[in-house]
């Protein structure tokens, strides 16, 4: 029985090889995605996203208590960054999960972000669909401890946490554009500590000229919680399933969703692009482009299209001697 | 282009609280360009087999002080492989009197690194037993 197989039929160690397939790339993980689509498109897909140390993974547990509490199975795809030096990585937001390890009703799953910048790893989304496809009813996505634009969630999810803590800024960090425009719902952690009320009331006053300028149909609730001993996690699980019945009732699930699609089909033409045209250049022409850019003997633009004119003069020589088959 | 990592968990089983040497040896397995997940304190077999599988680790590292190695590592072993967590590279550190070392490899733990291991040796071993193309 193939990995896609035994996937469907619930095998957990079938979905933690798929995950593993999924990072690694490739001609067959391309296929792993080919047969496990049609089976996906089920889960509600949640971000968790905020800066280090807010307390997201603690925050992450205590959401995944809850649900597995309200009947649902629970997915969560945690990323951490990987070394730009070494290739690798320190992944720990289980430390703050380990007691949900045993359940059989969730699964867990760190994702080092291998490069990739904006919060989240290149084969996140194709870890999601293996998640959805595995019927987990909710997946969560915990990012990368996020700076102020790692808002790549917000083309992954259904349903954006942004998670913030007292003590990370002024006022004027809330009214920023960036992460702080991508929340559906505000999650104000650690609101036991000194200035939790401050960083609430500014979040309240930017989330008050949101609704004012009108642009939004959703009023982004905006709730406190002290994760660590699990206040507050239960009106956060609702907030998380209103918002999923207001996408549903407004018909905006369709629009995220179309808009998701759209995203991702243009992420991964790009890297198709990038890939096809890169594996048609020889390495001394690589190196001689780029030392000529280096040596400002070329701007890079010209540079660039001087490769893309040479990779459309190949695939149209290919054409004309394969007398256009393939 | 397929770009595979080796995937480590470092785990603690048992009841010692002293993991600054699983965090060290998680930072330099790090630093030798693997991809570590690292679980923490206590925990207890049924919960280190279930997070190698979710996590689909190449080496399985443990780390024990207590002197309770020969109580808790076989019963990881088993679960293991109730689990078909085949292939997995088993290596314990900490404190292992020499007399343990025998009966730990017949077991089936590969590796056993007492508190004088270098990086080198702990890194080169996993590179060594774990062949990613």
């Amino acid at each position: 029985m193939d990995l896609v197989d035994r996937l469907l039929a619930g095998d957990r160690r079938a979905a933690a090889q798929l995950v593993t397939l999924m990072e690694d790339g490739g001609p067959s993980a391309r296929d792993a995605v080919a047969a496990v689509y049609p089976h996906t498109g089920r889960a509600h897909i949640v971000g968790v996203t905020g800066s280090p140390g807010t307390g997201k993974s603690t925050l992450v547990y205590e959401l995944a208590k809850e649900f597995r509490a309200r009947g649902k199975t629970v997915g969560i795809i945690a990323v951490d960054p990987t070394s730009p030096f070494s290739g690798g990585a320190l992944l720990g937001d289980r430390i703050r999960m380990q007691k949900l390890s045993t359940d059989e009703g969730i699964f867990i799953r760190s994702m080092a972000s291998r490069g990739q910048l904006g919060g989240l790893a290149r084969a996140t989304g194709d870890a999601i669909k293996v998640l959805d496809a595995f019927d987990c009813d909710l997946i969560m996505v915990e990012t990368v401890g996020a700076g102020q634009s790692e808002v790549e969630i917000a083309r992954a999810a259904h349903t954006v946490i942004v998670v913030d803590a007292p003590g990370l800024g002024d006022d004027i960090q809330a009214i920023k554009a960036g992460l702080f425009e991508i929340a559906d719902i505000f999650v104000v952690n650690k609101a036991d500590r000194d200035g939790a009320e401050k960083t609430y009331l500014t979040l309240q006053m930017m989330l008050d000229m949101d609704q004012a300028s009108g642009a939004r149909q959703w009023r982004t609730p905006l709730l406190k919680t002290i994760a660590l001993q699990g206040e507050g996690s239960v009106l956060v699980a609702d907030a998380v399933e209103q918002h999923l019945k207001h996408l549903v009732e407004s018909g905006q699930l369709q629009t995220r969703r179309n808009r998701l699609a759209e995203e991702e089909l243009r992420r991964i033409l790009g890297q198709e692009l990038l890939d096809r045209v890169l594996r048609g250049v020889h390495e001394d022409e690589w190196e001689a482009l780029t030392k000529g850019v280096a040596d400002r003997q070329m701007d890079p633009y010209t540079a660039a299209d001087t490769l893309l004119d040479s990779f459309l003069q190949g695939l149209a020589a290919r054409e004309k001697g394969g007398g256009g088959t393939s | 282009m397929p770009d595979k990592k080796i995937r480590v968990l470092i785990a603690k089983p048992g009841l010692d609280g002293h993991d600054r040497g699983a965090k060290v040896v998680a930072r330099v397995l790090r630093d030798a360009g693997m991809e570590v997940i690292y679980t923490g304190l206590r925990q207890t077999p049924e919960m280190v087999v279930s997070a190698a599988l979710q996590e689909d680790v190449d080496v399985i590292g443990l780390s024990i002080l207590s002197g309770a190695h020969m109580t808790l590592l076989p019963k990881v072993l088993e679960l293991a492989k109730e689990k078909g967590l085949s292939n997995v590279l088993f290596l314990v550190g900490g404190i292992i009197p020499d007399d343990d070392v025998p009966a730990l490899r017949q077991m089936g733990i590969e590796g056993v690194f007492g508190p004088g291991a270098s990086a080198e040796e702990i890194t080169s071993f996993i590179k060594e037993k774990v062949k990613k193309v």
